[in-house]
């Protein structure tokens, strides 16, 4: 039976990892290769990567770089970071990643997930939202660009167009619980898993394996991606990579 | 010598590795000469079914394949879309594949599968053993392997299914006759069972 993943998720920023805390204070946390070696051991179940400048400044993933750790790598690999057309998607899945993930350049243009979708087949392509909670009015929204920029799509019915477009995957990244080890935000992940029908995974929020579980329970086969809780240790947040699974990985009804 | 067949289509860098930490001789190339000397071989494959094939055939690959794994009866192992290029044909596309296994490559049927998520199917999922083979020996097939695709291989005969994965149906996900392998499934990404794989591959 399928199981659910486990998903270790890297932020890349100037060449080295670093994680953030609601897409703030981004603290160092060690190399991208040595961070691959060690998953590597620890048999995770796939592994992402994000660049958290590329979208910013506005560049290029960084291809010479990502070979190096595709090349390592024992493990199903995900990217996502400055990803603005179909070729770039096509030159990542020939460095040997198996999913690419847009995020801004599909808000701004929802016809590129077709287009890299026709490239390289709609089981590669990964659509990436950062959402927010509203203060006032309730609801969700969406953001981009680190969350510095408020994009008007609403988290519902882009979504649906991202399914309907080739999105083989939908992560939702949760801009409020980044780094706070504070839970999944559950409401918001049954929502979504009412929305789509493809894949999904959500990030933010996970501080104990004991969350990993509240999730697959509250959906079923799911991706629980999570930074902090495999690259920091203790109250402290000293750095220590580290991997843990829950004992069921199918959910409540199993 | 194994022949990592590059034609411009996926994952040949990590295949590479692994055969490189497990010092068994490979060369990843399209090139006729070197290929033709090799004596076993790796189809990788990622994107779409005519692609795939249109590139093969382009390459001038398509024939030299014939030549050395049918006529020369040298072991071919073909991974993911390289698996399903082992069919006749493919709902996903109008080219001819390979031809090597009796059957046509189809769509995964969605309303078979009674929970969410339903396509792609898309992460680790245990293998049922249909045929006992010496490529899946030290495997664990409980753990399996990861999988990431809509299109399934539809095997014309019983006798050509090594494996199989419950996704809503049952699907052949290992496919062999007789020097002719197929894995839907990634053992370049698929840890400890992959390598297993790979290892049975080039010893056996």
């Amino acid at each position: 039976m399928l199981r659910s993943r486990i998903i270790p998720v890297l932020l890349m920023s100037d060449g080295g990892l670093v994680k953030t805390q609601k897409f703030k204070d981004a603290k160092y946390v060690g190399d991208p290769l040595n961070a691959v070696k060690i998953f590597n051991e620890k048999q995770v179940d796939e592994l992402t990567f994000l660049d958290i400048d590329a979208s910013v400044l506005g560049r290029e993933p960084d291809f010479t770089r990502l070979r190096g750790i595709a090349v390592e790598s024992r493990m199903p690999l995900c990217y996502g970071g400055g990803v603005t057309s179909a070729a770039q998607a096509t030159r990542l899945i020939g460095l040997g990643f198996e999913k690419v993930s847009v995020s801004s350049a599909a808000l701004a243009r929802p016809q590129l997930i077709a287009e890299i979708a026709d490239a390289v087949g709609r089981q590669s392509v990964v659509v990436t939202l950062d959402v927010k909670k509203n203060a006032i009015f309730g609801g969700y929204s969406l953001h981009t660009h680190n969350g510095k920029t408020k994009q008007k799509s609403s988290l519902q019915d882009f979504c649906q167009q991202a399914g309907e477009l080739g999105a083989g995957e939908i992560v939702i990244n949760n801009i409020d619980r980044d780094g706070m080890m504070n839970g999944y935000d559950l409401d918001l992940a049954r929502q979504v898993r009412g929305l789509v029908q493809c894949p999904l995974s959500f990030v933010g929020g996970a501080g104990s394996v004991e969350d990993l579980q509240a999730l697959i329970d509250a959906v079923g086969v799911v991706g629980a991606a999570a930074g902090s809780l495999f690259v920091f240790k203790g109250q402290y947040r000293a750095v220590l990579i580290n991997y843990q699974k829950p004992a069921n990985l199918f959910g409540a009804s199993h | 010598m194994i022949g990592i067949v590059d034609y411009g289509s996926g994952n040949v860098s990590a295949i590479a590795t692994i055969f490189k930490h497990l010092k068994v001789p490979h060369v990843v190339s399209g090139n006729h000469a070197e290929l033709a000397a090799a004596d076993r071989y790796i189809l990788p494959g990622v994107g779409a079914f005519d692609q795939v094939m249109d590139d093969l055939v382009r390459l001038g690959l398509r024939d030299l394949l014939d030549e050395q794994v049918l006529d020369k009866g040298k072991k071919a192992m073909g991974i993911c879309v390289g698996m399903q290029i082992l069919a006749e044909s493919s709902e996903e596309g109008d080219l001819p594949g390979l031809g090597w296994i009796p059957g046509r490559v189809r769509r995964i049927d969605a309303a078979a599968i009674n929970s969410l998520p339903k396509l792609p199917h898309m992460g680790w999922n245990s293998l049922a053993l249909r045929k006992p083979s010496p490529l899946l020996a030290d495997v664990d097939l409980k753990r399996g392997f990861y999988f990431l695709h809509s299109y399934y291989f539809d095997v014309r005969q019983p006798e050509h299914v090594l494996a199989t994965v419950a996704y809503g149906k049952d699907m052949a996900c290992a496919v062999n006759r007789d020097n002719v392998f197929g894995m839907q499934f990634h053992p370049e990404k698929s840890h400890g069972n992959g390598v297993n794989l790979f290892r049975n591959f080039a010893e056996f």
